[in-house]
């Protein structure tokens, strides 16, 4: 592999850890959805790379999916979701953004240990993928527990999907069942959310998840 | 015979795809029920066509060996006694108003194509498929909680669809790791991912990189299974959810993630390299079984009581699979199956008491087997059999957790005891109340569909006091097979 490929595969693989960490710090909900939606252009971008260097055409199905799909679709609907339902306001985030940036730079040390250690036989490139798409589904994760608007942790939910789509496409010639299967579930996952939220809307005027949290089934 | 074998395989699948089509289409809701019994008891019987008929060669997508037919028959036969159950379950919520002809449409057709996923589960030769199957039974598991639109059913319901997504999403990165390992050593492509194919290589596979895997894919599908500190959303879901599915989340769900980590622990074994998976099975096993123990004590509905019950009995069976070899695994497999049949048999009276009630709090439930008698003993007889009391089948499979334990690592059968007595001992506190303390609540008569839950007692009872040689060496077979 010469080294142009390689870095530019590097480069676009490290964008989208980069661009995870962008997501810890919006407050807004549409900031994070922009956010959310460069993340799948860049996904799309590296998917597409992914495509050109192995020479596995069907991967370019999976990167035309991030970028219509995830980049275009998603955001878009999301942003009339929050308007219909008048919370573009700010997210209350559950915790700080200082220790949230702190806790997302050690899970991406986290990851880059563990993987560039168990790794060390695996083809380079495939390594460091592996690594930054699990830095990239850790920092899903911190998105997901930090925010209690259902809104955003939807949107955590769906970066972390983004980091597992790096993983598949960076595992040299993994079969095309699973990468369909992947924007597959998204696709069925959105539509469970999208029902959920009208739902959680016309019951209580509020997606704060926060709201539902009084109820624990002991206190009747 | 290998044409009609297929057909076997094709059948558990294609019923409940066809099933859930036409019952989509469906406005009326009696007849949908019928139909749902109807097909489900088509699926027990292709199921158990495959006990007769030769096997299919193992293809790239789906595969019959002996470990699965006893999970898929399981399944089967609870989906089928759950449909009966079922039917009639939901005619009292459309008389009560919980529900509408339309939510039951919707209701119906989900209940089918849940079980499309777990069949497709079991049958999948490929840990990709393996993987769409299991993330499609949640999705329309975590759907059918939600069904009631109440503020709880919401929020149990969006737990478990965070929670559930995010383990399945470790799982496939779980996946992920696996192709990588395998992939130097088989070569790219399906091959990578199909199981057989799998197994046969895993001596060469980089065992790091096996590790690593199966930590995620155990923290992954663990969390379908329930197993502490990642089962809450089990409580939740159990409790808000329509009762029938209580019953097969309960009773098939945490099988299928089960089966899930049972293939990837078998594939750990296969690599002599890789780390052993019985510590980490056995501390997770043993962590659910004491704290779920200890809850217990302090739940004041009843759905949920039984819901922290089945997290227990998860660990222990999770427990059991640790430990491994022949008596242990014996043992797993005998308890998952008793599990299944009396877990799903309480959560069927259960749902009738609920409904006669008209409430889940314990304390409101009192005196069932004066008001209730054929209700109040189902519970009976079903909390004896599940606290683990002799002659009930989980008796005997806990006897022997419990005695293989002791002859292989006498400090971790103490913990087990612990866990299992305190667990014993909530159970019982909570039923002489219920079924025999002083009446109170709504005393009128139930509408009940006895069978499904008689029958699984008797079920039960009867492996307790008898196990036909030939499924003791069926499952004495699978047990070695899983090392």
């Amino acid at each position: 592999m010469n080294g142009l490929t390689f870095d530019i595969a590097h480069l676009l693989a490290g964008g989208l850890v980069l661009v995870s960490f962008m997501m810890l710090y919006q407050d807004r909900l549409f900031a994070l959805i922009n956010v959310f939606a460069v993340h799948a252009i860049v996904l799309a971008l590296s998917v597409a790379w992914q495509a050109y260097i192995q020479d596995a055409h069907h991967l370019y199905v999976t990167a035309a999916i991030a970028l219509i799909f995830k980049a275009i679709v998603i955001p878009v609907g999301l942003h009339r979701i929050i308007q219909r339902l008048g919370i573009h306001r700010d997210i209350e985030t559950a915790v700080g953004i200082g220790p949230t940036m702190l806790a997302g730079i050690g899970l991406v040390t986290l990851s880059m240990v563990l993987m560039l250690r168990v790794t060390s036989g695996a083809d380079p490139l495939a390594r460091e993928d592996l690594a930054f798409a699990l830095s990239i589904i850790l920092l899903g994760l911190l998105v997901m527990v930090t925010r209690r608007n259902a809104v955003s942790q939807v949107v955590g939910f769906m970066s972390l999907e983004n980091g597992l789509v790096l993983a598949a496409t960076g595992a040299k010639g993994m079969p095309l069942v699973v990468e369909i299967s992947v924007a597959f579930s998204i696709l069925i996952a959105f539509i469970v959310i999208g029902v959920f939220l009208f739902r959680i809307r016309e019951r209580f005027d509020s997606v704060d998840v926060g709201a539902l949290d009084d109820y624990r089934g002991e206190h009747r | 015979m290998t044409a009609f074998s297929l057909d076997a395989v094709a059948a558990i699948l294609l019923i409940p795809v066809v099933a859930a089509a036409l019952l989509a289409a469906l406005p009326n809701y009696r007849l949908a029920a019928g139909l749902n019994v109807a097909a489900s008891l088509l699926t027990l019987l292709a199921a158990l066509s495959l006990f007769v008929t030769d096997r299919p060669q193992p293809g790239q997508y789906l595969l019959v060996d002996d470990l699965n037919i006893v999970f898929i028959v399981l399944n089967a036969f609870v989906g089928f006694t759950t449909s009966v159950f079922s039917a009639s379950y939901i005619a009292h919520e459309l008389d009560t108003g919980r529900l509408t002809a339309s939510n039951l449409r919707f209701y119906h057709a989900m209940y089918q194509i849940m079980m499309f996923g777990m069949n497709l589960a079991f049958v999948s030769n490929n840990i990709g498929l393996m993987w769409v199957a299991v993330e499609l039974a949640t999705l329309t598991t975590v759907l059918m909680v939600g069904i009631y639109r109440t503020h709880e059913a919401l929020e149990a319901a969006w737990k478990y669809f965070i929670l559930g997504s995010v383990g399945i999403a470790l799982a496939l990165f779980g996946t992920i790791l696996v192709y990588m390992a395998a992939q130097p050593v088989v070569g790219e492509g399906t091959n990578a991912m199909v199981w057989t194919v799998l197994i046969a290589h895993a001596a060469h596979f980089d065992p790091a990189l096996l590790n690593v895997a199966f930590v995620f894919l155990l923290l992954g599908y663990g969390t379908k299974v329930g197993l502490a500190p990642l089962h809450a959303w089990l409580p939740d879901a159990h409790a808000e959810g329509p009762t029938p599915i209580s019953a097969v989340l309960s009773g098939l769900l945490l099988n299928v993630a089960l089966y899930a980590v049972l293939r990837f622990k078998m594939l750990l074994a296969a690599s002599p390299e890789a780390i052993a998976t019985g510590p980490l099975m056995i501390t997770m096993g043993l962590t659910s079984l004491v704290f779920a123990a200890f809850m217990l004590y302090r739940r004041r509905d009843i759905k949920r009581l039984f819901a922290y019950s089945s997290i227990e009995h998860m660990g222990i069976i999770v427990f059991a699979f640790g430990m491994g070899g022949p008596l242990a695994n014996f043992a797993g497999l005998l308890h998952m199956v008793m599990h299944s049949l009396t877990k799903s048999a309480i959560f069927f009276t259960v749902g009738h008491i609920a409904q006669v009630k008209g409430t889940q709090n314990i304390t409101e439930i009192r005196g069932l087997t004066e008001t209730h008698p054929a209700l109040g003993w189902a519970l009976v007889i079903g909390v004896v059999a599940i606290a683990g009391l002799p002659p009930s089948g989980i008796f005997m499979s806990e006897f022997l957790v419990v005695s293989s334990t002791f002859a292989r690592h006498p400090f971790l059968a103490v913990p087990l005891v612990f866990g299992i007595l305190l667990a014993f001992g909530a159970l019982l506190l909570r039923l002489t109340g219920v079924a025999f303390g002083e009446p109170r609540g709504s005393t009128a008569p139930a509408e009940a569909s006895y069978i499904p839950m008689y029958s699984h007692l008797a079920l039960v009872f009867a492996a307790g006091i008898y196990l036909p040689p030939p499924l003791v060496a069926w499952f004495q077979h699978v047990a070695i097979l899983l090392g």
